[in-house]
């Protein structure tokens, strides 16, 4: 019976519906109500999309889970789900950080705690709805809709600036994605169907309009990726947002960007994304080797960890648009090895970064304060809390080991096949990385107790316990083992190197 | 199917025109100073209106009264929604106008008329007919804005809308004068038959300008915009959310018979100045709009902006297009009500709040209210899966088909700006520090229908299809 379940949908609506319940029926006053049901929903949610990994059949590079029915007849848009290698990890991701994030924010939150938690379940279940949709305009639908609890979320509870910082999150993304609108619109014309998988069978014939259809795609994505130089968005989102707003923006919606980039850009503009390729490899070592300066000045952990989320998801447009050269050099398992190492930078960056945000977000609780400067010497009076500190610390600096090492590996591999340079200044963050988080962690924990606030902290509690524990192992896991997830990505990464990356200019040469 | 003098193609005119007669007698012999039983006919007036154009809806296009007359599916349609967006607005004024000594049986009057006049206007199958119901319609609407006779602000608003409105219908009828000496005729369809067999003279394109620039007056879009603001502004709010909603919806009929049926074999004569005319208030009204801390100004500029958007749908002349525009209005019209519906609800016996820092902790202390208002603004701004962002899609589908490709990336540009407007009213509501809360007097009708105005952007939201089936069969395209 369990396999006739619209798996898909249940992903999507049981966290927004749930979040409905959460908002109208215990109410204010009766917060350990709402914070059990939260972790229920939350906790349900999660099971069902690990059901669904252990239920997908990851030989394939098929969509799975498919539902289609019709959903706006006059403009023949279709409400159809389906999930393949590339976005089933980023569910899963979706769905754990938001059970990590209500288990975090227990008690923490201590303002309308059940609009809180009822925000981050609508953000998850409609997140899983932008990385499951596979008609066009649902997908513009969830990607739109999503801006508005996350708005919210940093505007009510977030830090001193909040109100220009969740503007200009809110507006920078907003601007960015009303020119995606415009390339699918265009797309479903010439197509005749809003379905993503019709778009890339659509041959393209002109460069200069693959071109134009790159550059709105690129405004869109590279907002939310964010690449350098439309970052400056980032930075200040998350030092005003609250720790679950962190985590989930920076887990979770950076990787929005990249998915677009997989699921849009480079199977339907292949011929514009090849001519333009050498820009965004250059983009994203500015990101790499810049962005890792500007992480080393930082007085703000918050801030530091920010810069460090762009540098790091520079690696992951890199690993993507090396493989255009590598493809028409014939070197397709480089090729492959480049985007396998982008997306596992994605779900991998998703544990890190989340990790360190909920890190700064313990001590901030403690201490309510981010700078590096009020800190010092707290591994005497944390000494638990400093060993997850440290492995977190370690795994941003890309040790291998750790999750943090497969992604950057794989990528700085693929690149050493096209130029030594690149690989190279890729290969710079290793110091970066190492040098800024490891500074920040030596001048936060190490030396002697800097203040009377510090010596007086406590070490984490149990709820903290089961989130670091559980990060930690997932970090750990796929630095270790990483191939269950290589393996179920490996079918859709050869399918789009194979047939999608060819040629949109004639139909020669393209899969049917 | 032609015919001359059959009075049942008028039956909901003459209709509502004894009801009105019946209401105006009944209010006179009332004691009540509440007036529910006025308010109460008047609202089943409507209703029974409804339920007659919705049983004549399938009927295939009629003209009649010697060609002066039309009945198709865009005039039943189009007065299907006038009828329930007036519905959801007299709600809205009923407790607003008793605390402000506006309760007179005048007010039903004034807008059951105004409400005769549209009907009047989008059934118009000649430019005489058109004018007739254009008047009646002004009329109206300048004796509803001057109720509030002890007001300075709202006499004043009164009397430019007055001279305004009256310098619009001066272009108009102009335009219209000289069409007719061109042409020789003021039937619309007789207009198209001349001008589909001669070429447009000299004439013929100075009728069309002052049509063109008459309607622009009558929509408020840039050049013609300056009453705009001050008018909404000025009136009774209530009276405000209803000349900002229904009237729009009329103007659109009123635009599809001048210009698409008069006109609509030269689209290229027209569609260039509305283009102009429409990108101009997209940017104008967005920009502008950024800088209003009063919620009803705010509102208008914003209105301005939104007739921009709608008069881009027009702008590309084909069938499908003017269906997305249509669909826009109704859109946009059931989407402003519910603006204005903010103020109204936001005001109390003696006071009016207007000013967006009015608003400030009401998605604190009242979070329904607060999440209710964000929906508004939010659909306003376009942001999916809200009602508002449908017809915009649809207006920049049709601007993309046919080859507007750069008028609609510079049309999307703009609504950015709209959007940080949009988000200073919820950021006021819910971001804001406040001592105490907004106080909240409203009669528990006038919350309910906030209510549910509000849920409705947010099931039509959900599924569109409900309303633009009906404006693509207005336009027949089979949906």
């Amino acid at each position: 019976m369990i396999e006739k379940l619209p798996i898909l949908s249940l992903l999507i609506w049981l966290p927004v519906f749930g979040a409905l319940l959460v908002l109208f029926g215990p109410g204010q006053k009766h917060r350990n109500i709402s914070q059990w049901l939260s972790l229920l929903i939350a906790g349900a949610t999660f099971l069902l999309s690990a059901w669904a990994v252990t239920a997908f059949d990851s030989s394939r590079y098929f969509l799975q889970f498919v539902e289609d029915t019709p959903w706006i007849e006059s403009l023949n848009i279709r409400y159809s789900l389906g999930v393949d290698g590339f976005s089933l990890p980023l569910i899963v991701l979706t769905s754990l950080m938001t059970l990590i994030v209500v288990i975090a924010s227990w008690n923490n939150v201590k303002m309308r705690s059940s609009h809180y938690l009822a925000g981050f379940l609508i953000m998850c279940g409609l997140m899983n709805g932008v990385f499951a949709a596979t008609d066009s305009i649902l997908f513009y639908v969830f990607w739109e809709a999503m801006l508005v609890p996350m708005f919210l979320i940093i505007g009510i509870w977030g830090g001193a600036n909040r109100i220009y910082a969740t503007l200009k999150f809110f507006i920078y993304t907003f601007f960015g994605s009303v020119f995606l609108l415009i390339a699918l619109i265009y797309l479903g014309r010439q197509a005749d169907s809003f379905d993503i998988f019709a778009m890339h069978q659509l041959v393209l014939p002109d460069l200069e309009v693959q071109k134009l259809l790159f550059f709105a795609f690129l405004i869109s994505f590279a907002v939310k990726v964010p690449m350098w130089p439309v970052h400056t968005w980032l930075p200040d989102a998350h030092v005003e947002a609250p720790t679950g707003g962190s985590v989930i923006l920076a887990a979770i919606m950076l990787k929005m960007g990249t998915y677009g980039f997989v699921r849009f850009m480079l199977p339907i503009v292949p011929d514009a994304s090849m001519a333009m390729a050498d820009v965004i490899i250059v983009l994203s070592l500015i990101a790499v080797v810049y962005i890792g300066f500007v992480a080393l000045a930082q007085k703000d952990m918050k801030k530091l960890i920010a810069y460090s989320s762009i540098a790091h998801m520079g690696f992951v447009t890199l690993g993507l648009f090396i493989s255009f050269s590598l493809v028409s050099g014939k070197h397709i398992d480089a090729a492959i090895m480049g985007i396998q190492g982008a997306l596992v930078q994605m779900i991998s960056h998703g544990f890190i970064s989340g990790a360190l945000f909920l890190c700064i977000g313990v001590l901030y609780d403690r201490m309510h304060s981010r700078d590096i400067s009020d800190y010092g010497g707290v591994v005497n009076t944390m000494p638990k809390f400093a060993m997850f500190f440290m492995l977190f610390a370690m795994a941003n600096a890309g040790l291998p080991g750790t999750s943090g090492f497969v992604g950057e590996f794989l990528v700085i591999i693929a690149s050493l096949q096209v130029n030594f340079w690149i690989a190279a200044l890729a290969g710079t963050t290793l110091i970066f990385a190492a040098a800024y988080t490891l500074w920040m962690f030596k001048r936060v924990m190490f030396g002697d107790v800097a203040n009377e606030k510090v010596a007086s902290l406590q070490d984490l509690r149990s709820r903290e316990y089961i989130v670091m524990i559980v990060l930690a192992v997932m970090v750990l896991g796929f630095g270790f083992y990483p191939a269950p997830m290589l393996e179920l990505m490996q079918p859709s990464v050869e399918h789009l190197i194979d047939c999608n990356l060819v040629s949109k200019l004639s139909p020669e040469g393209m899969c049917s | 199917m032609t015919d001359s003098m059959n009075l049942a193609f008028i039956t909901s005119e003459i209709f509502l025109l004894v009801a009105i007669c019946v209401i105006m007698i009944v209010d006179l012999y009332q004691r009540d100073k509440e007036r529910m039983l006025t308010f109460a006919l008047t609202q089943i007036t409507l209703l029974v209106l409804f339920i007659i154009d919705f049983n004549q809806l399938s009927q295939e296009r009629v003209i009649a009264f010697s060609g002066h007359w039309v009945n198709d599916h865009l005039s039943g349609i189009l007065k299907l929604s006038i009828y329930a967006i007036s519905f959801i607005a007299l709600f809205y004024a009923r407790p607003f106008i008793s605390h402000r000594n506006l309760m007179r049986g005048e007010y039903y009057m004034l807008t059951l008329f105004s409400i005769l006049g549209m009907m009047v206007m989008v059934s118009a199958n000649s430019f005489l007919t058109v004018y007739l119901g254009l008047e009646l319609l002004s009329l109206s609407l300048y004796a509803l804005v001057a109720l509030q006779r002890d007001s300075k602000l709202a006499s004043e608003s009164a009397v430019k809308y007055f001279v305004m409105g009256g310098l619009a219908s001066g272009f108009l009828l102009y335009g219209i004068s000289l069409i007719y000496g061109a042409s020789g005729s003021l039937i619309i369809t007789e207009v198209a038959n001349h001008y589909q067999e001669t070429p447009f003279g000299l004439i013929g394109k100075f009728g069309l300008v002052f049509i063109v620039i008459g309607l622009a007056f009558k929509f408020g879009a840039v050049p013609f915009h300056m009453w705009l603001p001050d008018i909404y502004h000025g009136s009774p709010s209530s009276i405000t959310a209803f000349i900002a909603s229904v009237p729009k919806v009329a103007a659109f009929g009123m635009t599809v018979r001048l210009l698409v049926e008069a006109f609509g074999q030269s689209v290229s004569e027209w569609s260039t100045m509305l283009l102009i005319v429409a990108l101009l208030s997209v940017a104008f009204g967005n920009v502008i709009a950024v800088s209003q801390s009063n919620l009803k100004r705010l509102l208008a500029y914003s209105a301005i902006a939104h007739i921009g958007y709608f008069l881009l749908g027009i702008v590309p002349g084909t069938a499908a297009s003017y269906s997305a525009a249509m669909y826009y209005i109704i859109v946009y019209a059931l989407m402003t009500l519910a603006g204005f519906g903010i103020v109204i609800f936001m005001s109390s016996e003696n006071h009016e709040y207007q000013k967006i820092t009015d608003l400030r902790g009401l998605g604190r202390y009242h979070p329904w209210y607060g999440l209710m208002f964000s929906i508004v603004m939010v659909s306003l701004a376009g942001i999916p899966p809200f009602i508002g962002f449908w017809p915009k899609l649809e207006i920049f589908r049709h601007l993309v088909i046919n080859g507007y490709v750069l008028e609609a990336v510079i049309a999307i540009a703009f609504s950015v700006v709209g959007l940080f407007y949009y988000l200073k009213v919820i950021k006021e509501m819910f971001f804001a520090e406040s001592a105490d809360s907004p106080a909240i007097t409203s009669s528990r009708s006038l919350k309910i229908a906030v209510s549910v105005n509000c849920i409705l952007l947010v099931i039509f939201g959900l599924m569109p299809d409900n309303i633009y089936q009906y404006c693509l069969q207005a336009f027949q395209i089979a949906g």
